[in-house]
């Protein structure tokens, strides 16, 4: 037994050996006929989930596709490019040594780092500041790519920003360190500096 | 004089609530049913709060109910429609452009006196038939002013000073003359069958057996072939796809491009309207009206034998409940087929009209009466 909508792709597929219609189908009685029952199948199926939703019954049984948007958030695939964020070292400073392979590569030319010095001979440098031009930003990934300390990352799983103007898209390093701490539509920051990180 | 005056504006009110009622929240159905074929959810958002010294909570939960519902949406378009500003194109002319939905509109509605919506009423030694006219050449009526409906569309064309606009016009009335031939000659059958012009008296006339007592006389029992063209023309009558050649929104630009506000509002009212008024028509002329199948006068006679005794009352009652069901129930039959169906081409549309529907209702014609002569 094949289902109806299986029937239907078998004969998209072999529409090119399309043949005479009979006297019956001539009529388009009954595609109409057909058309009517898949889309009333439908209406009933899920005119009976949005009810039995209603009283807590197959809640497991989606009656329609629809993601709620502000209210409910699609679940991404992990390996989607969504915005950036910094990791850190053990101590929660950036791991980024500022070698500026990240703002190099940038087809984009967003990103923008001020290099400074680290207290640790091993590690020389430190980003003083770090900021991308999100309103730029392409999401191409390079950055991801040629960044050598594994320091920035695209998972975080936000995509989603509106601001008032242009200069609302920067990301300081603040928020690339813990994203999700800026709200979009404060007043710009650009070239916002951490402080030193402390000497050992 | 002055009782049967107001027992008259009691029917007017019943009848025009219910069919303004019908045509607005056919908005939310519209919205809501296609959300549903498509696995979609539908307008959930409008709502409004009141505030506490209004009534407060219990109404505000409520509304919050309704808003989810996508029932308030119909508020907010009438509120948007009302407050819109109304624009008249310089090229066209004041008068007409204002016109031309009042008349649409108009005459939609005037069609519904003919219109009996359930059983002769006997109160307090009163005869109250429950339709707002009683005119005996009915179906004629509702059929002239269902034509006379399209001029307001053609003139709404004609005088909005747009090329464009006068070509929706235009295809209205080309469309106009190819269904309606066949939507008036598809029913001869059905005036032949039952032997007059009186909606009323066809309802009646509709309230027999068949088939020892089991099938009821409905015209779609007798006239299958006059039910199905009287459909599809009638389809073509509410202007809406398949056969909305004269608005078609989405690309090739209709009738009612030069309007706005509640003027627009209007038209989209009438196609409404005109959806409810195709679907009682429907009901009355092929699915016995305001009958229930087995309902006589004082009760149930079920074809098995039994017996259920009804009072005045609940007849009356239950023709009402029963032509508002089959109403409702044909209203969300043309929205399905709405919902489904592609839109017909412009040729295709003439083909139909004029090759198939007007030979097959002659046809029709031909065999009613060879069945007809026969059988009496
Ligand atoms: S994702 Fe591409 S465009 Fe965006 S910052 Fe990284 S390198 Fe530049
Ligand atoms: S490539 Fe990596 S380490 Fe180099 S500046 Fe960019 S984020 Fe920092």
């Amino acid at each position: 037994m094949s289902t109806l909508s299986e029937q239907l792709l078998h004969r998209i597929r072999d529409a090119h050996k399309r043949r005479e219609m009979t006297w019956w189908e001539r009529t388009y009685l009954p595609a109409i006929a057909q058309g009517l029952w898949l889309t009333s199948r439908h209406f009933w199926r899920n005119l009976f989930l949005h009810i039995a939703h209603r009283v807590g019954l197959f809640r497991d049984v989606p009656a329609a596709v629809t993601i709620q948007y502000p209210d409910q958030q699609r679940q991404m695939a992990p390996r989607l490019r969504t915005r950036h964020r910094l990791t850190k070292r053990a101590d929660g400073t950036p791991r980024c040594v500022a070698c500026m392979m990240c703002e190099t590569v940038c087809p984009a030319r967003c990103i923008y780092i001020v290099a400074g010095e680290h207290p640790d001979p091993n590690v020389e440098k430190v980003p003083k500041s770090f900021d991308i031009d999100l309103g730029k930003c392409v999401y191409c990934g390079y950055c991801v790519e040629a960044c050598p300390e594994d320091a920035i990352r695209m998972d975080t799983q936000r995509h989603d920003i509106a601001a008032y103007s242009r200069d609302g898209m920067w990301l300081d390093i603040k928020e690339l360190l813990n994203p999700g701490s800026k709200q979009f539509g404060e007043p710009p920051e650009k070239f916002v500096q951490l402080p030193p990180p402390p000497s050992r | 004089m002055m009782v049967e005056l107001a027992i008259k504006l009691g029917v007017c009110a019943l009848v025009l609530g219910g069919v303004l009622n019908f045509a607005g929240m056919q908005t939310w159905l519209e919205r809501k049913q296609s959300a549903l074929m498509q696995d979609r959810i539908g307008a959930n958002r409008a709502y409004f709060t009141i505030p506490w010294w209004l009534g407060g909570l219990p109404v505000n939960w409520i509304l919050r109910k309704l808003g989810g519902l996508g029932i308030l949406n119909a508020i907010a378009d009438i509120l948007k429609l009302l407050t819109k500003e109304d624009l008249i194109p310089e090229k066209g002319n004041r008068f007409l452009h204002t016109l031309a939905p009042l008349l649409s509109v108009f005459f939609a509605l005037m069609a519904f006196c003919a219109i009996p919506i359930g059983p002769t009423v006997h109160l307090w030694g009163r005869d109250i038939p429950l339709q707002v006219a009683n005119v005996n050449a009915g179906l004629l009526f509702v059929l002239a002013l269902g034509s006379i409906g399209v001029y307001g569309v053609i003139l709404a064309g004609m005088v909005s000073g747009n090329n464009l606009s006068t070509l929706g016009g235009l295809r209205a009335s080309s469309q106009m003359i190819s269904y309606e031939i066949a939507l008036g000659i598809s029913l001869i059958g059905a005036i032949i069958w039952y032997g007059t012009l009186d909606l009323q008296l066809m309802i009646e006339r509709q309230g027999t057996y068949l088939l020892g007592g089991w099938l009821p006389h409905w015209g779609v029992v007798v006239q299958p072939l006059g039910c199905l063209i009287f459909m599809t023309a009638a389809l073509a009558h509410t202007k809406r796809v398949p056969f909305d050649l004269p608005e078609a929104e989405p690309e090739i630009i209709g009738y009612f491009t030069e309007y706005s506000g509640m003027k627009f509002g209007l038209f989209f009212l009438t196609d409404f309207v005109e959806v409810v008024l195709v679907s009682a028509l429907t009901t009355v002329l092929f699915f016995g009206g305001w009958q229930v199948p087995y309902l006589a006068p004082d009760g149930f006679y079920f074809p098995w034998g039994a017996f259920v005794p009804v009072s005045h009352l609940g007849y009356v009652i239950w023709g009402l409940v029963s032509f508002t069901v089959k109403v409702t129930a044909f209203i969300w039959f043309f929205m399905l087929i709405r919902w489904t169906l592609p839109r017909f081409r412009y040729d295709q549309l003439m083909h139909l009209g004029w090759k198939i529907l007007f030979p097959l209702s002659l046809l029709n014609i031909a065999a009613t009466s060879v069945i007809a002569v026969a059988t009496r």
